[in-house]
């Protein structure tokens, strides 16, 4: 619902020189029946204008709820957010008044879910959908905003809009709803996308050219992009740089270049260790050991710890901090940061 | 040269689409499956690629005897199985065994894993005599790298990689011959599908086993497997040792698919030369005439929508290229490998 109706769209703000969107220490926990689950732990990424930030990490490890965080999306309860600061354009959303954040949250960062079926009214058509937000953000007429509706459509390269525009979301395939997804997420060209999992649901030849659409389109809008996934490969192919989450935490960042070279977290090493290789063929693949944790109980120290073939007995007892990853002399890389305390024998070791 | 275990030939499975509610009349059919023949050798591992809705688990459910075949021949050693009913079919079934997709919904959740791996034995009691049943249920157990004590917990107490190797486990109860994996890591962490894939491996080492391995993920069908083939709508479009189908592809479908797979490495990023198709999967129930790709096809001419290409190997091409493929402009595609 709105209430104050403007009929011109706003002018697009001057781009912002800092990150657009600053994750600093952010923490959600769950109150369930067994406890306290802690399902992010201290989160910190930042994404600029134009750039794409990759979150990679296994089922469970907190990129959907840390994402549906920064949307203001969660249910609280049972989620409560004891700490953390989520910056827009430098200002804590966190903390302002809700006619604020409904303004951002709604116009200026959109979200792309993994499943396009559940996430679009089935009842309704699809052009009535994509039209709606052009109604309810910017009090566009009904016949203008069904142009508005078959213009998108045709920009994320729906055969024959025109003639669809009414139809209902079952009538499409799975690569088209994706695709209706990202036009509905760029009805009112927001400054920042969310996708989690955008193509997950997806075959590889449709995953492809979804990925290709949404690269083309942030590029001309100039968009910062947060995109979620656990594949390495969609990762390789679009991402500027990455967070790595293990267990509710960040536990690596880097330029996308550098990780796949030279990571600096002993999980990032067994992920990218674990790709089956041509070489190694009919020879025993790595397998990193073990299980992902249980988040009513991580372990103690590092969360990493139990699986991982570099610890110490300091990795059991105290939690290691996102260090500065920098060279052997003291140089610093930009960009990079692993919350391991052997991270400069992990980046060394080949 | 080995011989072939399971002879496939010229394998059809129709789902009949009906209408009206008194008087069902048959106004089609879903061609799931629609005439494909292969061969699976003595110990080898087949892979089978595809995108969703092509037919590989029909495929599967059908050589499992799971699902009627509408017509075709499935022949384990030289005797044709999919006619089979009664005593004579339930000694064959076991066989062949299965091991499905999704480790969280394919366990019933009330027995527990015990009673799950040791059903097969209820059915074959030959296998194991009632009083041998929990300790043949332990080595299992073992064999699969669980521990033999948990063989009175429940699925749920499992995460899902311990629940694939209860699956496992379960499809080794009867000491197949074959087992059929379909997606068996697909539902899975990354950092677990490692351990899976190793013991599947490895199983395959220690009883001599044939599989035929689904999956969607193209760099694992390709470190597991000795041949795989490749499918579209209801055929089997090439078929070809692992150097065959990954580096001298000739099926413009099987380009597209292996130049669409992201490569985990992003140095690939500019050397990759993509093949994006436009357009979508069409129904299998009204499948294009001729090559059932030519509508997503570039290569596409006048003849691709008269002449069904035949799986065959082409007669032109020589060495690596020289495989079984169904595309009448059947040629290696030359780029920069990725
Ligand atoms: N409403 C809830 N109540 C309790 N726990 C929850 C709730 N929502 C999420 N969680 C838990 O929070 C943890 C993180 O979940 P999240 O969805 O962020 O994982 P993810 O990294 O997105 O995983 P996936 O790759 O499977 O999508 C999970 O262990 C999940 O069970
Ligand atoms: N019992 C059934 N009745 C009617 N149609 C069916 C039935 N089972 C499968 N189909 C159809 O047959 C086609 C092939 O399905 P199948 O499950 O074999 O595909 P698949 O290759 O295994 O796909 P996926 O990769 O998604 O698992 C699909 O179009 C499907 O909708
Ligand atoms: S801190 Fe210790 S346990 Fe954690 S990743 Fe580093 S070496 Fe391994
Ligand atoms: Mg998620
Ligand atoms: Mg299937």
């Amino acid at each position: 619902m709105t209430t104050a109706v403007d009929t011109t769209k706003p002018a697009r703000e001057a781009p912002y020189e800092g990150p657009l969107l600053d994750v600093r220490d952010l923490h959600v926990e769950f109150v369930t029946r067994d406890g306290v689950a802690r399902a992010v732990n201290g989160v910190n990424y930042s994404v600029r204008a134009g750039e794409t930030l990759a979150v990679l990490g296994e089922s469970g490890s907190g990129k959907s709820v840390t994402a549906q965080a920064i949307m203001g999306i969660l249910d609280m309860p049972p989620a409560r957010i004891p700490r953390g600061e989520i910056r827009f354009r430098g200002q804590d959303m966190l903390r302002m008044g809700r006619e604020e954040r409904r303004r951002i949250r709604g116009r200026k960062i959109a979200m792309i879910f993994q499943d396009a079926l559940s996430s679009l009214n089935p009842v309704l058509s699809v052009g009535f959908q994509l039209g709606e937000m052009f109604r309810a953000h910017h009090g566009t007429s009904r016949k203008e905003a069904k142009d508005k509706a078959i213009e998108l459509m045709e920009r994320v390269r729906i055969p024959a809009a025109k003639q669809r525009v009414n139809d209902y979301p079952h009538q499409f395939s799975g690569g088209m709803r994706q695709r209706i997804m990202i036009a509905m997420a760029l009805a009112l060209e927001p400054d920042l996308i969310i996708a989690d999992e955008p193509t997950t649901a997806l075959d590889v030849t449709v995953q492809a050219q979804v990925m290709d659409l949404l690269a083309e389109l942030q590029a001309e809008y100039h968009m910062g992009l947060i995109l979620i996934t656990h594949d390495l490969g969609v990762v390789a192919d679009v991402a500027d740089k990455i967070a790595v989450m293990y267990a509710g935490r960040i536990v690596e960042t880097a330029p996308v270049y550098e990780l796949y070279a030279r990571p600096a977290h002993p999980y990032t090493r067994g992920l990218l260790d674990s790709i089956p290789r041509l070489d190694q063929k009919g020879q025993e693949l790595y397998a990193i050991k073990g299980l992902p944790p249980n988040l009513l109980r991580i372990p103690k120290g590092c969360a990493f710890n139990p699986r991982c073939p570099r610890a110490q007995d300091v990795c059991r007892v105290e939690v290691p901090e996102l260090f500065p990853v920098t060279e052997d002399d003291g140089t610093a890389l930009a960009g990079r940061g692993s919350a391991c305390f052997f991270w400069k024998e992990t980046l060394h070791d080949r | 040269m080995a011989e072939p275990i399971l002879e496939v030939k010229d394998l059809v499975k129709h789902y009949p689409l009906t209408q009206g509610i008194l008087f069902k009349k048959q106004v089609g059919a879903v061609k799931a499956v629609d005439g494909i023949s292969f061969d699976l050798m003595k110990g080898e591992t087949l892979g089978i690629v595809g995108e969703s809705g092509c037919g590989k688990s029909t495929l599967a459910k059908v050589l499992m005897n799971l699902e009627r075949a509408t017509s075709g021949q499935v022949l384990f050693k030289g005797e044709d199985i999919s006619k089979l009913t009664g005593q004579a079919l339930k000694a064959v079934r076991r066989n062949i065994q299965m091991v499905f997709q999704d480790p969280y919904t394919s366990l019933n959740p009330r027995m527990t894993v015990g009673d799950i791996i040791g059903e097969p034995f209820e059915i074959h009691p030959e296998v194991a005599p009632k009083g041998d049943r929990r300790k043949a249920v332990q080595d299992l157990l073992d064999v699969v790298g669980l521990n033999p004590e948990y063989i009175n917990r429940y699925p749920h107490q499992f995460s899902g990689g311990q629940r694939q190797r209860i699956g496992i486990a379960r499809g080794l109860a009867l000491k197949p011959e074959i087992i059929i994996c379909d997606e068996p890591v697909s539902a899975l962490d990354v950092s677990v599908q490692a351990q899976v894939i190793n013991l599947l491996d490895q199983l395959q080492g220690e009883f001599g086993l044939s599989y035929m391995f689904i999956a969607h993920d193209l760099s694992i069908v390709r470190h597991i497997s000795d041949r795989v083939g490749v499918m579209y709508l209801g055929k089997m479009v090439e078929i070809g040792s692992d150097e065959e189908i990954y580096d001298n592809a000739t099926h413009p479908y099987t380009q597209a698919l292996l130049s669409a797979v992201p490569v985990p490495d992003p140095t690939a990023r500019e050397t990759r030369d993509r093949i994006i198709l436009t357009g979508d999967i069409p129904s299998p129930a009204n499948p294009p005439s001729g090559c059932r790709f030519r509508t997503r096809c570039w290569k596409a001419e006048e003849r691709c929508s008269t002449e069904v290409p035949l799986l065959a190997v082409p007669e032109l091409l020589k060495g690596p290229a020289a495989h079984q493929s169904a595309c009448h402009f059947a040629e290696v595609r030359e780029t920069a490998a990725v």
